[in-house]
């Protein structure tokens, strides 16, 4: 990414699902984005993809960059909310996972 | 239908072994990545935004009941019970998991079917007319030549790691309806004084760069089309450039040489490959086209056909939008429409394909079609039988009585799922059939393509009207453009001028189309007539002129 704006945390797709998937604080992968970990600084960030991506977990790693809203972490590109929340014609992918918790 | 020999079928198994394996290794951490994704890709498994995404070849958009069934089973066990079938005659499955991938794989070669050179800078699915065998216009079948042109371009050794992706397209119609000017490669079967020949036209394309393709041959002898194919991609796998993906499709080499030069080039080529067909392929090929024999065609009453024409106003309305006349006076060819209003295009559910792949087996002579145009076709249909088969469509959402109007788009799958996207084509689609739900038959003709980014998937560059989603500035933004054609007078639109936001669209082709409405001399002048006889100025004024309801 040419310009790229602060703050940012580290995504990639899931190896096996495919998935959108984000590195939290906790030091795990997860499909949700609330709970990352958020960095200010793009080197401390480039740095930690080099020691967490394990080929064999995730694929294509990169920093997307978001907005703290409160509590709440946001993507700052549409791109990227599309990947939080799935696509916009079904209920499908995360939302439909959501919208399962909601049921049970 | 293409009947599998023994050679086809132990090909397409060991693929699907090797894939397993490969899988296997890649999940074991045997395989990395970046060795792992040519592999996955040469069986038609891409990588999106949500999901893996598995892209099945659907040769010539041809498919068996039994076919149209295991998609279906396809789209239950592995997938999320619908399939996208695409502009290229395919059907993509959005949700697979990685590791499901192999199985799927070895369901399909069940059936015949494979993944093979669905994605990779291979020779692509050659693709046809959706009425081909059927159409009243038509003159000869191109289906044995697709069929023969399939066989040839797998695994061709030579041509597995081309400078980029090339697509064959090939009509036998006097309508083009395979857009093959759009192609790198277009065919038109023609009559040369008694003998069959080939129109070849190279250079099309759309992308970045759309390109109408150029004349190559006006009359290739039959006989001569695989040496001649051999030999363009000979000429483009040497002269096309590896240096920039951008530049790298045959439409830039051919510009870049020019026809002429070009043109030379594949001459000399041509002389130097023929004498190595030695008359096997036409061997090949005359076995080939014993599997395309039209059926046996079968006598009905067509009392019931001529009353409901006369009593039910729904069902005339669909025969006029959806059935197209047949070589065979008492049948026709039907087009089962994929875009129900507020629908995605070209999406079935599993249970719609199921009532698809009976009505095939029923009435059908046991042969489905995928058009280009994202629908699908049932080719040889008694018009005895057409009630019946309205009647059942309808119980499962798939009557819908729009073939060529305003809501029978094609869109691309846009950022709703595809890594490559700039923009949503999807959403767009949906918002424009449900707005002119009431008032298109009323408009008439209008073909509306949408493309979720500059790749042009959506087609947009030949739509009557073409919209293009784009990113400016962190934004979806759409540019419009107006006059472009798929058909025998292949046109690329104009552009506008200024792109739209998400929410400045729809009032903006409100304006263009309440301007051809006002224009327009009657209604039997389509949209493109009114474009080509005034031009585009007046469209152009409309677009941008300001929103007075806003």
């Amino acid at each position: 990414m040419a310009s790229i704006k602060l703050p940012v945390v580290i995504t990639a797709n899931d190896l096996l699902s495919g998935e959108a998937v984000y590195w939290h604080k906790s030091g795990i992968w997860s499909n949700d984005l609330s709970g990352s970990k958020v960095f200010e600084s793009i080197e401390q960030a480039q740095a930690l993809i080099q020691l967490v991506v394990s080929d064999a977990e995730v694929i294509g790693a990169y920093l997307a960059e978001v907005l703290e809203e409160g509590n709440r972490l946001v993507p700052r590109h549409y791109r990227e909310g599309f990947r939080e929340r799935g696509p916009s014609n079904y209920c499908h992918g995360k939302q439909e996972r959501l919208r399962q918790k909601v049921v049970v | 239908m293409y009947t599998y020999t023994e050679f086809d079928r132990a090909f397409v198994r060991d693929r699907v072994s090797q894939y397993r394996d490969q899988v296997k290794r890649r999940l074991e951490g045997f395989l990395t990545e970046d060795e792992f994704k040519p592999l996955r890709l040469m069986n038609g498994v891409y990588l999106q935004l949500h999901a893996y995404m598995l892209r099945v070849a659907i040769p010539y958009g041809s498919l068996t009941p039994k076919q149209m069934r295991l998609l279906a089973d396809i789209a239950d066990k592995w997938d999320k019970g619908y399939g996208h079938f695409t502009t290229r005659q395919n059907i993509q499955f959005n949700w697979p998991r990685l590791i499901d991938t192999p199985d799927i794989l070895e369901a399909l070669a069940d059936v015949d079917m494979h993944a093979i050179q669905t994605s990779g800078n291979t020779i692509r699915n050659v693709t046809t007319d959706q009425f081909a065998g059927a159409a009243l216009d038509e003159v000869v079948d191109p289906r044995p030549y697709a069929e023969l042109i399939r066989q040839w371009s797998t695994d061709h050794p030579e041509f597995q790691f081309l400078p980029r992706k090339f697509k064959i397209a090939i009509t036998g119609g006097s309508d083009d309806r395979a857009v093959i000017r759009a192609h790198d490669i277009g065919l038109q079967l023609i009559d040369v004084k008694g003998r069959i020949g080939f129109r070849v036209f190279v250079g099309g394309g759309l992308g970045r760069t759309p390109i109408i393709g150029q004349e190559l041959h006006d009359a290739l002898p039959a006989e001569d089309l695989l040496p001649y194919l051999e030999a363009v991609l000979s000429v483009y796998n040497l002269a096309g450039r590896r240096d920039n993906k951008y530049k790298a499709r045959i439409k830039i080499t051919v510009s870049e040489m020019g026809i002429d030069r070009f043109r030379e080039s594949v001459d000399a080529a041509f002389e130097r490959l023929r004498p190595a067909f030695t008359g096997q392929d036409l061997s090949v090929l005359g076995k080939i086209q014993a599997d395309f024999e039209p059926p046996r065609f079968l006598e009905k009453s067509q009392d019931g056909y001529f009353s409901a024409l006369d009593s039910d106003r729904h069902f005339r309305t669909w025969v006029e939008r959806n059935v197209n006349p047949h070589k065979h006076p008492s049948y026709a060819s039907v087009t089962i429409s994929l875009k129900g209003h507020g629908n995605t295009p070209g999406d079935a559910s599993a249970a719609q394909m199921r009532v698809m792949a009976s009505l095939a087996e029923r009435f059908g002579h046991e042969e489905l079609r995928v058009s280009h145009e994202q629908n699908i076709v049932l080719p040889h249909i008694a018009q005895a039988d057409l009630p019946e088969i309205y009647r059942q469509l309808g119980k499962h959402g798939l009557a819908t009585a729009n073939i060529g109007l305003v809501s029978d788009i094609i869109a691309c799958p846009g950022m709703d799922y595809c890594a490559l996207a700039t923009a949503r084509s999807i959403p767009i689609a949906q918002d424009i059939a449900l707005r002119y739900e009431r008032r298109e038959s009323k408009i008439g003709d209008l073909k509306i393509k949408i493309s979720g980014c500059i790749n042009a998937c959506g087609h947009h560059h030949v739509g009557h009207i073409g919209i293009l989603g784009l990113d400016k500035a962190g934004v979806e933004n759409y540019q419009v453009t107006v006059g472009g054609s798929a058909g025998n007078d292949a046109a690329i639109g104009q552009k506008m001028g200024r792109g739209f936001s998400f929410e400045e669209l729809m009032p903006a082709l409100d304006r263009l189309i309440d301007a051809y409405l006002a224009v327009r001399i009657d209604q039997s002048e389509a949209f493109v007539s009114t474009v080509e006889r005034l031009g585009t100025i007046p469209f152009q004024e409309a677009l941008y002129a300001i929103d007075k309801t806003a």
